[in-house]
């Protein structure tokens, strides 16, 4: 009772939310109601006994494909407005092929003679005693172990090869090293010189040369150093 | 379950893993380290293989037998050569990463694998792990356009034809309904059961594993990436890919197929001629010596072909013999060619080699020993490759085989033939640059091997027969 209760609610949510998928004007909404959708399916796989195809639903769909979603609506520039002008024109055609799929479907629906067993059958979702997806990791860890192992070294060496075949060692590129900044101490970027009175500072009194513009450049102006007073304070 | 069957191949990938670790931690360029440590690992896998026992492991996925075994042992043997002939070459080319050998040792690892397989799936990944790897190393030179190329060239063809042998694989999964070899032989057993779809697959199977041999007429690929290739990949392409490709290809045709021989013999015969003739005809116009070897070793699996079309035990013994006797020959002229450099570069043409004979007497002799034992003269190890192969054919009532085998050996020993008269007759340029010792040493021992192996060929032939009775028995 509970569970025809359930599977109306999840599959009048699921039906209402991919409605409002292609319906909002909105597009950010339509990603959200199609995750909205997607947990509505998975709560009905949940209901047939396919509770892996739930888990899997909602780790890679939602958890990957509708947050990629996300990121490409509201990364792209894109001007739904615009792509919307077209519907009128579009429309009869979209019809004629929706009709002759409708009709297809109806006709192979219309002769399909259900197996006088096949309520029983689909209760039998599980092998055995055992959860779907206990059965499932026996299958891949337990009798397949080696080849699911060899597919692992197989993506590794694609893996070696995508990096070996592109990566390029950048000259240019400037990268920062939390570490060494953080190490920094004074006596190593700061030199202090004292100053006769009335008397400027001149080059040779460094006891290091200057760096090289670019590198200074790069440097991050960090570590506390300060100017002031009498000191001559040399940035490294 | 007897996972330890496999602890070899579990031994090298994990110390692949490690190197891979090691080199991405060490900062500095670790290429000479890691190919020590890589060749370390091959010689640990070597050893772990004979404290392994024999058996079926993996729910009969994976099986170890006399037949692996012997194989096995001939894939390190032509992994640890490639890197030992890779390292100066690499290093000289600006190409000295630690990619390299881990790559190796991952081919390794799945061409290991390969020749285990006992179920259609073991194999394919084993197929994919090896070739994968290879893709890679093909285009290992990136910043040579002509590497490049035939990295992309391999590995276009090389989808097409694991796209063939899938399809194959499919089919005969429909018409049998099991992946695994003892239960699609037991099926075939019965001739009622061999249906017209079932022979389409046997031959997409064919397709796709005569690529990776490169047998006619899947062999466009070979000349181009043969000579595309850093030459030390070309050195490694043609030995360890080549024995497990063509171990895997007797353990599938003899193994779950062998009932249906009478229906697969006319092709392999076929492809055995087509290669003989294409690698005796081609290999005449050619002026660069990989391209030259290219053709050569598919006249070579041309030869290795009879052996399986006959479908004896003394066929298999004769192909085993003959992939013993190849990788050493076909290592060793590699090397010789790796020490073609001048001017601080690698020159590939044959007319290169002229004047060799002054400048270098050890090289060219060496070199002259392999390609007499290319030629198949006696009394050096090609001839006794040949004569198996030739016995076997003889012995199952297949003249014609053996009579173009002779014939086309006749052929092939002119261009091998025509190298050492360049090298000794034709005046040349001054003579290569100081050899590293790695390419002596690899040269000398494939030298001392080809040389002499009638002294050691009863042992040899007598582990083959005992792998070709395994796999037949």
């Amino acid at each position: 009772m509970i569970a025809t209760a359930a599977f109306y609610v999840f599959a009048a949510v699921l039906l209402g939310s991919a409605a409002l998928v292609v319906s909002a004007r909105n597009p950010v909404h339509s990603v959200l109601f199609l995750i909205l959708a997607f947990f509505n399916a998975a709560g009905l796989f949940l209901l047939a006994g396919a509770e892996f195809l739930a888990m899997i639903l909602v780790i890679v769909y939602v958890g990957a494909v509708a947050v990629l979603f996300l990121f490409v609506v509201m990364m792209l520039d894109i001007d739904f407005t615009r792509m919307r002008e077209g519907i009128q024109r579009y429309a009869p055609v979209g019809a004629t092929v929706g009709v002759i799929l409708l009709v297809e479907l109806a006709s192979v629906f219309g002769s399909w003679q259900l197996l006088p067993q096949s309520a029983s059958l689909r209760g039998a979702v599980a092998p055995g005693a055992v959860s779907n997806t206990a059965a499932l990791g026996d299958l891949l860890y337990t009798h397949n172990v080696l080849l699911f192992q060899l597919a692992g070294l197989v993506l590794l060496v694609a893996m070696i090869g995508a990096i070996v075949l592109t990566l390029r060692a950048r000259k240019a590129s400037r990268r920062q090293d939390i570490s060494r900044q953080v190490a920094q101490r004074v006596e190593d970027t700061l030199v202090l010189v004292k100053v006769g009175l009335g008397a400027a500072v001149t080059e040779a009194e460094f006891q290091r040369p200057l760096p090289e513009p670019a590198v200074a450049a790069a440097e991050p102006h960090g570590g506390g150093h300060g100017h002031g007073g009498t000191h001559a304070a040399e940035v490294r | 379950m007897n996972w330890t069957l496999a602890l070899p191949e579990i031994a090298l990938a994990v110390s692949g893993m490690a190197i891979l670790l090691f080199g991405v931690l060490r900062k500095e360029e670790s290429g000479f380290l890691a190919s020590m440590l890589a060749i370390g690992a091959l010689l640990l896998a070597g050893v772990l293989m004979t404290a392994t026992g024999a058996g079926h492991a993996y729910d009969g996925q994976f099986v170890v037998d006399p037949f692996s075994v012997a194989l096995k042992l001939l894939i390190l043997a032509g992994a640890i050569l490639g890197v030992a002939l890779s390292v100066d070459y690499n290093r000289a080319e600006g190409i000295g990463r630690f990619e390299f050998p881990v790559l190796i040792v991952m081919a390794t690892v799945g061409m290991m694998v390969m020749v285990s397989a006992a179920n259609l799936m073991t194999l394919y990944l084993g197929l994919e792990l090896q070739s994968l790897s290879i893709y890679v190393l093909a285009a290992f030179a990136r910043e040579n356009l002509r590497s490049a190329e035939a990295g992309l060239k391999y590995f276009v063809l090389g989808a097409l034809a694991s796209g063939l042998l899938l399809y194959g694989m499919t089919l005969v999964y429909g018409f049998t309904g099991t992946m695994d070899f003892a239960r699609i032989a037991t099926g075939l057993a019965d001739p009622m059961q061999v249906s017209a779809g079932l022979i389409v697959g046997v031959v997409f199977i064919l397709a796709g594993l005569a690529f990776k041999i490169s047998a006619v007429p899947f062999h466009m690929w070979t000349p181009d990436v043969y000579e595309g290739a850093p030459t030390p990949v070309t050195a490694f392409l043609s030995t360890a890919p080549k024995v497990a490709a063509m171990g895997l290809l007797l353990r599938v045709m003899i193994g779950p197929f062998g009932h249906l021989l009478a229906q697969w013999q006319g092709l392999v015969v076929l492809v055995s001629i087509a290669s003989m003739l294409l690698g005796a005809l081609g290999a005449i116009g050619q002026r660069n010596i990989k391209r030259l070897m290219a053709y050569s070793s598919i006249g070579h699996m041309g030869y290795a072909l009879i052996g399986l079309a006959a479908g004896t035990v003394s066929g298999v013994r004769g192909v085993l013999v003959y992939l013993a006797v190849y990788i050493f020959m076909s290592a060793g002229a590699f090397a010789v060619i790796l020490a073609m450099r001048r001017g601080g570069r690698a020159v590939e043409g044959i007319a290169d080699l002229a004047g060799l004979g002054r400048s270098d007497p050890a090289l060219a002799m060496l070199m002259s020993v392999f390609m007499f034992s290319m030629a198949g003269i006696p009394p050096l190890s090609g001839f006794f490759g040949k004569l198996y192969v030739f016995l076997a054919a003889v012995q199952s009532g297949m003249w014609t085989l053996a009579i173009i085998g002779v014939l086309t050996s006749v052929v092939g020993a002119y261009y091998y033939v025509r190298i050492i008269k360049v090298m000794y007759f034709d005046a040349g340029e001054t003579g290569f640059a100081v050899r590293p010792a790695t390419l002596s040493i690899v040269a000398a021992g494939s030298g001392l091997v080809t040389l002499l192996f009638a002294l050691f060929a009863a042992p040899v032939v007598a582990m083959a027969e005992a792998a070709a009775r395994a796999l037949l028995g």
